[in-house]
């Protein structure tokens, strides 16, 4: 089947510049696990990160939201921009970056709660209490990720209960109650069966109506199918992590200008 | 509804809050803490300071002075935890790990339930208690106290302590482990011993230290089962029983067949004394129990960090 084109080159001009990495590095203490990536992540884009196992794409991927500040000994060299602004910047606050740039995890971690709750969690987390606007959130969230329909009679059910493909969806959907601009995801469906892979495969190219998503991705052909950018990284000598070659998809996996590239799409390694 | 939450919200004020109220509870758990720190560190150096002074060479050497004379240490104490602390190490340890392997084994049987529910309990029953029991059971039938009774009931008080830990560490170990060494043919018994203990080895070991230090400070079972023994000195049962032309067998019989004391049981006579130098003495009993608790434990964190830092660089 081939992938669907969702925008022309010359589009590159118009488009806006959500987030931009400028010689990012990410040190664990005295290991160099990214080596000096810098690309852009286009508005209302999907951007993809792909590259063989071990090569710091969630690295990478959790930088953008200063997940890796919750490891002891990780520090950033360079710049992460959110909407020019340097999020590693002093005086940022991490809180409302992470408000702003949200996460979805490879496997779906639900609360301890009921479906409602899940979702409310957030917007009860930055003061919303009326019931009327919360009902709201819930609804529109899980309609937004294709799980309203499924729930909406058992919003009192436990968010644990439902099956693997709902509970990534709710995950999803608890990342959207909040708003965000962007949207991180890490490996989503790798822990998945193909049907529940497809479905979110779809909302994602639904999503970036309203986000800008990025997705790290070990699947070369999810890859193809749904991001409209990909980034592929990877491991040089010292098991740093760096940006091999950076594109609209469509070029990477049908002209890629690197020798490496080439091999990786082809299967020569990885 | 199509407009954004924010127009609910008022983002600036909720951070605010949200900001106090980290700090608050970030100090409220720093003072926490440090009230929970003072009462050891309180009781610590207490006892160092009372007990520290009349630490002397004759303490660890010597059997106690006839009543009301000066002089003399607590040998009789100290080998008397030795040897009652060992014969409860050398039956409880055993049979909580081979315990323990079978709850991890076939943990869904009846057996297991009953297993798991009468360690509890036991794990419940005040220590009193069972130095009562071991006084019917041992006590009586033997006509005698003894340190063998002693040790038996502290066996009984280590086995639940040993035994939960031994469970727990061996259900950290992934499942993944264990049966990758089943699925190479290794009976269970193999597999439990050579690939399964040592990956909880360490959590099993600490385990086993807290058994340990908890019978080295159990006092009221052994008033009805070790009694007490002034003259009870290892060296000398040996040193007769050569002279004596006494088999294994009688000399063993005399070291565990007499009525011993032990450090607590000791601390605990002397402190209700109205002779001032049992009550230093008393002391110094005290700093020795608090020194072998706080040594025990910093010798198995020590070990365990060099154990970590071995396998996991």
């Amino acid at each position: 089947m081939q992938p669907q084109i969702t925008f022309q080159p010359s589009d590159t001009a118009n488009l806006a510049v959500k987030m931009a990495l400028n010689n990012l590095s990410v040190y664990y203490k005295d290991f160099r696990a990214i080596k000096d990536v810098t690309l852009p992540v286009y508005e209302h884009r999907v951007t993809a990160i792909i590259g063989p196992s071990g090569c710091g794409k969630s690295t990478l991927l959790r930088a953008l939201n200063r997940m890796n500040d919750l490891i002891p000994g990780a520090r950033v060299e360079g710049e992460v921009l959110l909407d020019g602004e340097n999020i590693y910047g002093a005086g940022q606050d991490v809180v409302d970056i992470r408000r702003r740039v949200g996460m979805v995890f490879q496997r779906p971690n639900p609360f301890p709660m009921s479906v409602y709750d899940n979702v409310a969690f957030g917007p009860r987390l930055l003061g919303l209490r009326k019931k009327a606007v919360l009902d709201e959130i819930v609804e529109r969230s899980l309609r937004a990720a294709a799980l309203w329909e499924h729930v909406k009679d058992k919003l009192g059910q436990s968010g644990m209960a439902l099956s693997g493909g709902q509970q990534q969806r709710l995950c999803i959907a608890r990342a959207i109650a909040v708003e965000p601009e962007v949207i991180l995801m890490d490996e989503p469906t790798s822990a998945l069966d193909p049907i529940a892979t497809l479905n979110i495969e779809d909302l994602i190219q639904t999503l970036k109506e309203n986000f800008t998503i990025v997705i790290v991705t070990h699947n070369m052909q999810q890859a193809a199918r749904i991001s409209d950018f990909t980034a592929f990284l990877s491991m040089d000598d010292d098991r740093a992590g760096y940006l091999v070659e950076f594109g609209p998809t469509v070029e990477l996996f049908t002209n890629p200008k690197q020798k490496l590239t080439e091999d990786y799409i082809t299967g020569r390694f990885g | 509804m199509n407009e954004s939450i924010y127009t609910h919200i008022d983002l600036a004020r909720n951070y605010r809050n949200r900001k106090i109220t980290n700090i608050l509870m970030l100090s409220l758990t720093g003072v926490t803490v440090v009230l929970a720190i003072i009462p050891l560190v309180w009781i610590t150096v207490y006892v160092i300071l009372k007990g520290g002074k009349y630490i002397n060479l004759d303490l660890f050497t010597r059997l106690p002075a006839p009543m009301g004379m000066s002089g003399g240490g607590v040998l009789h104490a100290i080998e008397g935890t030795f040897v009652m602390v060992t014969l409860a190490s050398l039956i409880a340890i055993p049979l909580a790990l081979l315990a323990a392997f079978y709850l991890l084994a076939r943990p869904s049987t009846t057996l297991a339930h009953v297993l798991r529910f009468s360690t509890d309990m036991l794990a419940g029953i005040p220590s009193i208690v069972i130095g009562l029991f071991g006084y019917a059971v041992i006590v009586v039938t033997q006509k005698h106290f003894s340190a063998f009774a002693g040790g038996i009931v502290l066996a009984i008080i280590m086995l639940p302590v040993v035994l939960r830990s031994a469970e727990e560490m061996l259900k950290l170990v992934p499942g993944e482990m264990r049966e990758g060494a089943l699925a190479l043919g290794s009976p269970e018994w193999l597999a439990a011993l050579k690939v399964v203990l040592p990956a909880a080895a360490e959590g099993i070991i600490t385990g086993i230290m807290l058994g340990i230090a908890r019978a080295v400070g159990e006092t009221a079972p052994l008033l009805f089962t070790a009694l007490g023994n002034d003259n009870y000195e290892i060296g000398r049962i040996i040193r007769d029983g050569i002279h004596y032309h006494q088999s294994l067998g009688q000399i063993l019989g005399n070291i565990f067949g007499q009525p011993a004391d032990a450090l607590p049981l000791t601390l605990w006579k002397y402190a209700q004394q109205p002779y001032q130098e049992r009550i230093q003495q008393a002391w110094a009993v005290a700093f020795v129990l608090m020194a072998l608790a706080l040594g025990l434990n910093i010798i198995a964190r020590v070990w365990l960090a060099y154990r970590r830092r071995k396998l996991y660089g």
